[in-house]
């Protein structure tokens, strides 16, 4: 009702001031709520740090697979180097598990070949491959917030 | 001077002596509930009962067309929040105590497992309960005539009620709480299916920051216990507090429940009423009164309306205290043999294998196992506007009041049924034996298996299985039953299937006992 008021040229002063009014209440009102709700978001996280130490290169002769459970990741070596790939499905978050084939995930039976790409299921993305570097002392440090492009095989000395 | 203060005295031990009477009388004002004068009154002086009305339509009372479900499902909401408070008194919301905390309810507080099951069964048989109170109200074309906006408000009440027992379940952080909470997180980032698809996550990651909200972080940890146990302790209990306290007040409003506009007694109503007792207080023995009121609806209603009533006071009150009762001793004597399940500590390197959500989510996590985005918030929205949509694509208020419309709608019922339970079976055959697009052509781009999975074309069946009932019957409201009738029966199926057919790996099976054993 008040909107077409707006339209029409004979708006009352009264109306106007009710309008104005209301308009003014309203946007307070959201503003107040939208500034509160940043406080909802947290400006630090008490987690883990996403990077972590595997040891040292010798450790990862070719033909190497270990499973990180904690980390959720999978760390292989093969003629071309190492890798690392994750182990989160990236359906809905289920951990998933090292097969013949390639990967598998119990939630809802996403499947992926060797290098994390997708051949089965709902999952909508590859699983992630994530950065490795070498720490001056010489261990292999593995970050899973930076992700690499599929195929991407370090080779430590 | 002496004399006044004697008086005084006097007085005060007047008033002590009858303290009893007076304190009683202000609780009752309108005294023992012994004619029909003082029925009446104490169905207005009092707060708790004045929100029904003074007097209760025969129809409203009759067994078999409430079926009493509504007055179930309230009644299980009153179980489960004061067996909530019990349960608060232990619980303890840290990642590192809360599994321990739940041990110590069900293994050494005395009584707290029979106190954790009735919560957790009351819970769930509401979302039951709910739904058949839905189921009636449907059936009967309940939402119309006014009552299209309490229609609405029950939807908001089954969310809740879907909310409340999905934000129960996270907190006892056993395997199932912890996986439970990872996969909604990741469902309420699956916009990022679709920001991924138009190539804008990058600028606009609304999955991703909705995620980050309700986490309270990057992955499942204290923050999110944290932020769900206040949702299920305040949030979600004050909001379905006071909606429900507007379903009542509406139901007030839209003048009691419905009935057919056409109503005849029947010799069985005698069974549960009892009739007008019109002696004493105002009513002289030697005269015989007819009542006046003015009762709402479209016609100045006198005599029928006004007939067809009885005093709400013993009548209506009675039957409710039977489906307290009823509903108290169901869910104890259920709670005393059947124990609400606790897995193991939350375990984030292992997920269970099948990781199932309960039972209630099982249908949901079916439709997940197609698409994300489309299984977890593209079809539960749909359905859910479907059903909020129902009084305002069908109007036809003729039929209020009486269960299946006609027999023209029994026939839609039943027919709907048939087809949507075949072929909801034969879609869900179909991809369990043949597999989807991903199975045929390993390829094909996301946005296809999104926009065109068995769960999509199911709602477009629907969609158009409703539409054609509307076009042959040349009626809106088989249209709505027809739509209605396959809603309940594809949560039925799919529920089903996520239940009993679903094993490792999310792989078919008919039964549990041919799982592989690993
Ligand atoms: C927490 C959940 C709910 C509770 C406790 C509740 C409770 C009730 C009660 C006690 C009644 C009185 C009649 C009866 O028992 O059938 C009622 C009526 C009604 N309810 Fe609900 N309800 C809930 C959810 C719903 C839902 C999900 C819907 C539909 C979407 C709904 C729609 C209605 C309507 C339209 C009426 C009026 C029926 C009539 O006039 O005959 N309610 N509700
Ligand atoms: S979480 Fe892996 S398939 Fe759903």
């Amino acid at each position: 009702m008040s909107s077409e008021a707006i339209g029409k040229k004979d708006l009352s002063r009264r109306d106007l001031l009710g309008l104005t009014a209301i308009g003014t209440a309203t946007i307070a009102g959201l503003a107040t709520l939208g500034g509160s709700l940043r406080l909802v978001k947290p400006n630090v996280h008490f987690e883990e740090s996403t990077q972590f130490k595997i040891g040292k290169p010798e450790n990862f002769p070719e033909g190497t697979v270990r499973v990180f459970d904690d980390k959720n990741c999978f760390i292989f070596s093969d003629s071309d180097g190492l890798y690392a790939v994750s182990s989160i499905c990236t359906h809905l978050g289920c951990i998933v598990s090292l097969t013949e084939w390639g990967f598998q995930c119990p939630c809802h039976g996403s499947k992926y070949n060797p290098e994390g790409h997708v051949i089965g299921g709902p999952a909508p993305r590859s699983l992630e491959w994530f950065e490795i570097n070498q720490d001056v002392d010489g261990s292999l440090v593995v970050d899973s917030a930076k992700t690499v492009a599929a195929g991407t095989k370090y080779i430590f000395t | 001077m002496d004399g006044t203060k004697q008086s005084g005295l006097v007085k005060f031990k007047d008033n002590l002596f009858t303290v009893k009477d007076s304190l009683l009388g202000s609780f009752i004002r309108s005294g023992a509930p012994t004619s029909d004068r003082s029925r009446t009154a104490i169905m207005f002086n009092n707060f708790f009962l004045h929100v029904q009305t003074v007097k209760t339509h025969i129809n409203t009372l009759r067994p078999s067309y409430t079926l009493g479900m509504g007055l179930i499902a309230l009644f299980l909401m009153i179980i489960a929040f004061i067996s909530g408070i019990f349960l608060m008194v232990y619980y303890n919301p840290s990642i590192e105590n809360a599994f321990n905390s739940v041990k110590d309810i069900n293994f050494v507080v005395s009584g707290g497992k029979l106190m954790r099951n009735v919560h957790k069964w009351s819970g769930e048989a509401m979302i039951i309960f709910v739904l058949f109170h839905m189921t009636r109200v449907f059936y009967t074309s309940s939402y119309l005539r006014g009552r299209e906006f309490n229609w609405l408000i029950g939807i908001v009440l089954l969310v809740l009620t879907f909310l409340l027992n999905l934000t129960g379940y996270m907190l006892p952080w056993d395997q199932l709480s912890y996986w439970a909470l990872v996969i909604v997180a990741n469902i309420i980032a699956a916009p990022l299916e679709m920001t991924d698809i138009m190539g804008v996550t990058k600028y606009f990651d609304i999955g991703g920051i909705s995620k980050e909200l309700f986490l309270g972080g990057l992955v499942p940890g204290k923050e999110a216990l944290n932020r769900v146990y206040l949702f299920h302790i305040m949030l979600l209990p004050a909001a379905i507090l006071i909606i429900l306290g507007v379903h009542f007040w509406r139901i007030r409003k839209d003048g009691g429940l419905t009935r057919p506009d056409k109503f005849d007694r029947k010799d069985t109503d005698t069974t549960y009423i009892t009739p007008p007792d019109k002696t004493g207080d105002i009513f002289p023995t030697y005269k015989t009164y007819g009542l006046m009121e003015l009762a709402k609806g479209k016609t100045p209603a006198v005599d029928n309306d006004v007939e067809n009533t009885v005093l709400s006071w013993p009548n209506l009150l009675i039957a409710e205290l039977a489906v307290m009762m009823f509903t108290l001793a169901a869910v104890v004597a259920y709670s005393f043999y059947i124990d609400a399940p606790l897995k193991e500590l939350a375990n984030p390197a292992i997920p269970e294998n099948p990781a199932k959500a309960p039972w209630y989510f099982l249908g949901l996590q079916e439709l997940v196992g197609y698409s994300a985005f489309m299984g977890g918030q593209g079809i539960p929205m749909a359905a859910l506007l479907g059903l909020a949509l129902i009084p305002f694509l069908d109007r036809e208020s003729e039929h209020t009041g009486i269960w299946f419309s006609n027999k023209q709608g029994l026939t839609v019922t039943i027919i709907s049924f048939i087809v949507g339970t075949v072929g909801l079976i034969g879609t869900l055959a179909f991809t369990i034996q043949y597999g989807w697009f991903r199975n045929w052509w390993p390829n094909i781009p996301q946005i296809v298996i999104v926009m065109i999975n068995p769960g999509t074309i199911w709602l477009g069946f629907v969609m158009i299985w409703s539409l054609a009932t509307i076009k042959i019957t040349g009626s809106t409201r088989m249209g709505a039953i027809a739509l209605f009738t396959i809603f309940l029966v594809s949560y039925i199926i799919l529920t089903y299937t996520g239940t009993v057919l679903r094993g490792p790996n999310w792989d078919f099976f008919w039964s549990q006992s041919e799982w592989p054993i690993h």
